[in-house]
């Protein structure tokens, strides 16, 4: 059987700096994956590689047997892979309604684009249900709180029923309810979709996951279950000596530059 | 993305800029005590809608007969056409974020293929236009004007050509990611180039002296007082069709991609959309548009010659657009009015000045009024709605209108 998805020797590379250095690893079908290092692991450059916004410098990526490499952005989402950012990237300018029946339609053809939107899709019903912004249909994105934004692009997300869902941070900056019920959403969805999550957060980590893949300096230090990765002192080593950089004042040493992030290191083993 | 890297190197903010006063509208109408859509909101619903739709088609009905005076009627025939234009330059400028500064390209094409045909008019079937013996060593019509002695041909070639032309260079251009200033330059530079070749190809284009001694036009003649009565119907209809396709495309889905594309280009990408088309689709209605402009203006300005397509009244277009205020329907065709009004009005009581007055006017606008006359409305109508009593009840939640959300729309 064929892995639904498989990343062979990816290398990435940035005038001569390997973000991503020979990552081979493959996803099976229904799989809630996460993907946790630290800053500057190259976790998000793998992410960005999947979906075409970076292109690989070497290796290949095989999305159910096929070649992702070279394929446009937008037809690699037609293709059933759907992606978050890390900050929420919502149009501002539109409505919460428009923001997520654009999403749903995205199957449709030109011609067929240019007709008016009548009425509310029962998809596009359901999500709004689902995230929780019913009531704020008819408001512009861009008045949306941030919590708001998260879940309504994680609604666009979801509307379009990807085979495949790639998160980057989606719990970043969530209160512990709404973290909770991202995770129970992850758990639910899995299964049906194949789901992989970059979160540094330790605590959610062990509420949700099973298998985990450790990213360090473009490379896997490490794949296994939340235990033991927990427990294995080369990971701890890789986070503690971050945390202990970040403890004695040596953050803005941090080499990816993302200083602002740095206490995040600490938040990791607590 | 806070992280630079997931964003392209973008010299486009400044001129890619989605207009001001969007995306933030909505939490300044929602007050303590209720909901308080603007007085503009409150025209766009429904209703609203329908009799600012009926006014308009109204006035312009009656707008030879309010002006009254039938070398005004075509001055305001010229000037429909020009809003004509504006109505379409603001889908791809103000919607679709494309700087697009060689309009006057598109309007060209109009213009000359219709001009074609008019020259054509004025003589005997198988005999050449006047300038053509003057310039020309054959005496047989190029192969390039014999299909223009059919108005059906011209009028298609018109709008077609501009789309085309439009197309392709959209399709290479923002395929290859060109946006921002860069799309600017490149846009001007058509203009330039455009302006050249008609120079250049006397032979087909009598040069800078262009093409003209149009007395006779679909028929009509050019000094019978009710030709321009007949031209401005005809540019209000194309300014109705115009406003039609504008509106029609806003609204639909395909709108709101071309706003979502303006907004985040790289975004729409990851919906599944492939940005490009929708800003090519966009870049072609705009020609479109301008090239049926174009080929009505041939018979009302009375001449088609180079200068009026090259760089200059090219970025005027622009201007129209921003005067009137970006991203809205109304505005750009109000700001093409109004520019040709004062255009003709200053120019005949102070011909030399009016350059500098529209200077001016175009650095008042983007420097203080950057919502154009549409921004000022927005704000007036804020104020007054202010006074008005609010709708709906409490705000706890609110939002735009949930009502109709909860009872119309649900069910399909
Ligand atoms: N476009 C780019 N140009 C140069 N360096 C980059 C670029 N994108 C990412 N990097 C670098 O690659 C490394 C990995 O980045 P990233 O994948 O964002 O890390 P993570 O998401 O794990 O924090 C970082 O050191 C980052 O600075
Ligand atoms: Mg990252």
């Amino acid at each position: 059987m064929t892995a639904e998805l498989e990343l062979r020797d990816v290398v990435v590379s940035f005038n001569g700096f390997r973000a991503t250095d020979g990552v081979s690893m493959s996803i099976e079908q229904g799989e809630l994956r996460f993907l946790i290092g630290p800053n500057g692991a190259g976790k998000t450059t793998l992410i960005d590689v999947i979906t075409g916004l970076t292109p690989v410098t070497e290796g290949d990526v095989l999305f159910r047997g096929e070649s992702l490499v070279g394929v446009p952005s937008h037809k690699i989402v037609q293709k059933g892979i759907g992606r978050s950012f890390q900050t929420p990237t919502v149009f501002q300018a539109l409505t919460v309604l428009d923001n997520l029946d654009l999403a749903a339609s995205f199957k449709m053809s030109t011609l067929k684009l240019f007709r008016k939107r009548r009425g509310i899709s029962a998809a596009v019903a359901d999500t709004m249900e689902q995230i929780g912004l019913t009531d704020s249909a008819h408001r512009v994105a861009g008045a949306l709180s941030h919590g708001q934004k998260q879940w309504l692009e994680i609604g666009m997300l979801l509307v379009q029923q990807p085979r495949m869902i790639l998160l980057d941070e989606p719990v970043a900056g969530m209160s512990p309810q709404e973290r909770a019920a991202t995770g129970e959403l992850l758990q639910r969805l899995a299964g049906d979709h194949t789901i992989v999550v970059i979160e540094h957060d330790m605590a959610f980590l062990r509420s949700y996951a099973e298998k985990v893949t450790v990213l360090h300096e473009g490379k896997i230090l490490l794949e296994g279950t939340v235990d033991q990765v927990q427990g294995n002192p080369l990971v701890q080593e890789v986070y503690l000596g971050r945390a202990r950089d970040a403890r004695s004042g040596h953050v803005a040493s941090t080499e990816s530059g993302e200083a602002a992030q740095a206490p995040d290191a600490q938040e990791v083993l607590s | 993305m806070t992280t630079t890297k997931n964003e392209y190197p973008d010299v486009s903010s400044l001129v890619d800029e989605k207009p001001p006063g969007e995306g933030v509208v909505a939490e300044a109408d929602v007050t303590r005590d209720g909901y308080h859509p603007s007085l503009s909101d409150r025209l766009k619903t429904g209703w609203g809608r329908r009799i600012i739709l009926a006014i308009a088609v109204g006035v312009l009905i009656a707008g030879p007969d309010l002006i009254g005076d039938p070398t005004r009627t075509r001055q305001w025939a010229e000037y429909l056409c020009y809003a004509t234009v504006a109505v379409g330059l603001d889908l791809a400028w103000g919607y679709g974020g494309m700087l697009a500064l060689g309009q006057g390209v598109f309007f060209g094409l109009g213009a000359y293929s219709m001009g074609m045909y008019l020259s054509l008019e004025q003589v005997e079937p198988g005999q050449l236009p006047q300038f053509m013996s003057l310039y020309g060593d054959n005496d047989k019509l190029p192969l390039l004007w014999r299909p223009f002695e059919h108005l059906w041909f011209a009028g298609v070639a018109a709008v077609v050509v501009p789309a085309l032309v439009a197309g392709l260079v959209g399709w290479l251009v923002f395929h290859r990611r060109i946006r921002g200033a860069y799309f600017a330059l490149l846009t001007q530079a058509t203009a330039l180039v455009f302006w050249l070749l008609l120079i250049g190809q006397l032979k087909l284009t009598a040069g800078t002296n262009g093409l003209t001694n149009f007395s006779e036009v679909f028929g009509h003649n050019k000094y019978d007082p009710s030709t321009p009565e007949f031209l401005y119907y005809l540019a209000a209809g194309a300014l109705l069709v115009a406003l039609v396709v504008a509106r029609h495309t806003v609204n639909s889905r395909y709108g709101k991609l071309l706003v979502a594309t303006r907004d985040g280009e790289d975004r729409v990408q990851f919906l599944g959309y492939d940005p490009a088309k929708a800003k090519t689709i966009a870049f072609a209605l705009a020609a479109g548009m301008a090239g049926l402009a174009g080929a009505l203006s041939a018979p009302i300005i009375g001449i088609v010659a180079p200068d009026q397509f090259a760089v200059l009244p090219s970025i005027l277009m622009i201007g129209w657009v921003a005067v009137g205020g970006r991203a809205t329907i109304y505005g750009p065709m109000i700001g093409a009015l109004l520019v040709g009004v004062l255009k003709t009005r200053v120019s005949e009581s102070h011909p030399e000045n009016w350059q500098y007055f529209q200077g001016l006017l175009f650095i008042v606008v983007v420097g203080f009024f950057p919502g154009g006359l549409a921004g000022i409305w927005r704000k007036l109508s804020g104020a007054v709605s202010a006074r008005l009593p609010a709708r709906g009840g409490s705000a706890d939640e609110p939002s735009r209108a949930p009502q109709t959300l909860a009872t119309s729309e649900v069910a399909s």
